[in-house]
């Protein structure tokens, strides 16, 4: 028996195309398709995984386009616990898109962000494509920045999951009890924080004030 | 994608990422309307934003204070998020409803505000929250709270459809005052019910029909009665979480979102009906735009109001508050022989918005003099030692026209009131106009949670 279950907020950055949605199809439902559209739609997707005694679920939040003109709100860095910095291992332009990535990250984020530097679409090299942004550069970046790296296909699936694995051990797992009460569904931690989908005490059409 | 690659034909472009505009975008990209929206500035919220406390004093300061010595006083920048436009959401109104619809909640985290005052005889009073509370309150007497009581039963009770529960009053013909006299209210009580909880800034409403005033009672009971402190609802981070959330509901349905870049040239076609916008990322055209009207201000008249906000941070709650971290307080006009009333909206760093130990307290009034700051005098008072404040006066505009001949849609200036009620009416009107129909909210259909 799981006897909690974390929740990680996970942000996605990194140039357009570069395999993003892409890898978290991957993840989330163990899926890819060639030609992906921008996801449109989703608030962010999830998934659970279990790392030793401990079930963490991943909320993972697209960028939904909004980083394409430097317009990606403050809000969607706060409280992230980790962040995916994607590029495409054939693209030099999204390596270099990628280092100003992890320099907004340590900007804006919260200090503890754990950020993994993920190279995409190892399958390309597979198959005789050119491989253009050197494993020993990336390394070196990672080194430098204290990130954890990875090259992966979203395409075969390759080191995938492994991505994933990597950010939830090393996210300092909270003791049960100072999480928020997953299994109610409210987002109540306090008492005076409130969730408004909840219906339980009203709405009510009465002079239900005590004045 | 660089920006000769991407499209630049939208059904809709709307400029200014304040809440009005932001709201309309999301609900817009949601209908499935292709939306492009600019802001010439390089953040979100317009004037509805929360800024960091060095863009407050890059604002308000000519001289602002050295980076060394702000942080010394105030601690990290980034831990600032102060609201330009003090306000509260209702917990029962429509923003509330809007966000619950669009599930914009998923973005942002709210908490109770803790708190109502209202400014009596130099003191302040909390509203009462609980039947204790009202019992050992000293804001009316024994007999006067019985009389009451009667009211708020009436309100609680009164059906449109049913004529035996109107106690032969008809809400579109008797008055307010009217209605007050009907259940023997006396002048503290018609003040308290009018200013604290019907929530009018003045008294023109004693002598109109009395369905609004009664329609705003009830909210503020309902809001009050869903969560139990007082009616009202704040967001953490501040209230410019709002525009980034909805902002965010846009981009999910694929709106384009263009911060830092000011519109050049708006074009016109020769039946002088909008076409697009020239920036620096080149010409975008849609058949109409949505704006506010810092973006088109030969569009836009004075609504004769002006209003003078005052941000303040404190060291230390206010006093009589029991150390509340939130609160509103209401000082109505009669109390300070004025024709308008004074709020002051008070958060602090649990709701990250401050640093460590510091209260913002913003007070807002309409200006009736010509020595506006000191119409504050009293809330100033009320707040004292303040360790910084930044004042600034706001003139309110609204349109001149309805869009329809132009294309040009506009909102109007974010007013007085101490919550979002007529942002979210201005909403509806835009969206009106926009799309020839009225505002239906749909429940957000999504795979996933």
């Amino acid at each position: 028996m799981n006897s909690s279950v974390t929740s990680i907020k996970l942000v996605l950055l990194g140039e357009a195309a570069v395999g993003k949605s892409s890898i978290v199809l991957r993840f989330v439902s163990n899926d890819f398709s060639e030609n992906k559209e921008p996801t449109i739609g989703a608030a962010f997707l999830t998934q659970r995984v279990n790392i030793g005694e401990q079930t963490v679920k991943f909320e993972i939040w697209d960028t939904a386009g909004q980083e394409r003109f430097a317009s990606l709100a403050p809000m969607y860095y706060r409280n992230a616990q980790a962040a995916l910095v994607v590029y495409d291992i054939t693209k030099p332009q999204s390596f270099i898109k990628a280092r100003h990535w992890v320099k907004e990250l340590h900007e804006q984020a919260s200090k503890g962000i754990v950020i993994a530097l993920v190279g995409n679409k190892l399958d390309m090299i597979e198959n005789g494509g050119e491989r253009k942004v050197a494993k020993e550069e990336a390394e070196k970046l990672a080194e430098e920045e204290g990130l954890l790296f990875f090259e992966t296909s979203a395409k075969s699936g390759e080191n995938v999951n492994e991505v994933f694995l990597g950010i939830g051990e090393k996210i300092p797992i909270k003791k049960p009890g100072e999480q928020a009460n997953e299994q109610s569904g409210l987002r109540i931690t306090d008492d005076q924080r409130v969730d408004l989908t909840n219906s339980v005490n009203g709405p009510v059409r009465s002079a239900g004030c005590n004045c | 994608m660089d920006p000769e690659s991407m499209d630049t034909e939208y059904d809709v472009i709307v400029l200014g990422t304040g809440i009005t505009e932001c709201i309309l975008s999301g609900l817009l990209s949601v209908d499935g309307k292709k939306v492009l929206h600019i802001d010439k500035q390089d953040h979100y919220g317009g004037e509805s934003a929360s800024v960091t406390l060095s863009q407050l004093y890059d604002k308000f300061k000519q001289n602002p204070i050295s980076k060394e010595e702000r942080e010394a006083k105030f601690g990290r920048d980034r831990d600032w998020n102060v609201d330009l436009i003090p306000k509260f959401l209702m917990a029962n109104g429509e923003l509330t409803n809007i966000l619950v619809h669009t599930d914009v909640t998923r973005y942002v985290e709210f908490k109770q505000v803790s708190g109502s005052y209202v400014f009596k005889q130099g003191k302040i009073y909390k509203v009462p929250a609980t039947e204790m509370e009202a019992i050992s309150s000293s804001l009316m007497g024994v007999f006067e709270k019985r009389r009451m009581k009667k009211f708020l039963e009436w309100i609680g009770s009164y059906e449109e459809d049913d004529i035996s529960t109107h106690q032969g009053l008809d809400l579109d013909r008797n008055t307010m005052d009217e209605v007050y006299t009907k259940f023997g209210l006396g002048n503290s009580t018609k003040e308290f019910i009018g200013h604290a909880m019907a929530l009018w800034t003045n008294d023109d409403y004693l002598h109109q029909p009395a369905r609004p005033s009664v329609e705003r009672v009830l909210l503020y009971c309902q809001s009050f009665s869903r969560y139990g402190k007082s009616p009202y609802l704040y967001p953490l981070y501040g209230l410019g979480e709002l525009p980034q959330g909805f902002a965010r509901l846009s981009a999910i349905y694929g709106g384009t979102y263009m911060l830092d870049t000011p519109i050049e040239k708006v074009d016109y076609n020769e039946q002088g009906k909008f076409q697009g916008v020239q920036t620096k990322l080149g010409h975008f055209r849609a058949p109409l735009v949505i704006a506010d009207p810092t973006y088109f201000p030969e569009k836009c008249k004075s609504t004769g109001q002006r209003v003078i906000r005052a941000i303040c941070i404190l060291d230390h709650p206010v006093a009589s508050t029991n150390n509340a971290d939130s609160l509103q307080i209401i000082i109505p006009q009669s109390q300070v022989d004025r024709k308008n009333d004074i709020y002051i909206a008070i958060v602090s760093d649990s709701h990250h918005v401050c640093a460590k130990g510091h209260y913002l307290a913003i007070i807002s009034t309409i200006i009736e003099t010509d020595k506006p700051h000191k119409e504050l005098e009293p809330a100033f008072q009320l707040l004292n030692p303040i360790e910084e404040r930044f004042m600034g006066i706001a003139e309110l505009f609204e349109p001149k026209e309805d869009g329809s001949k132009d294309n040009v849609y506009l909102s109007r200036s974010y007013d007085s009131s101490s919550h979002f009620e007529s942002m979210t009416d201005d909403v509806k009107d835009v969206y009106f106009r926009v799309t020839g129909h009225p505002l239906v909210l749909k429940t957000r259909q999504d795979g996933d949670n």
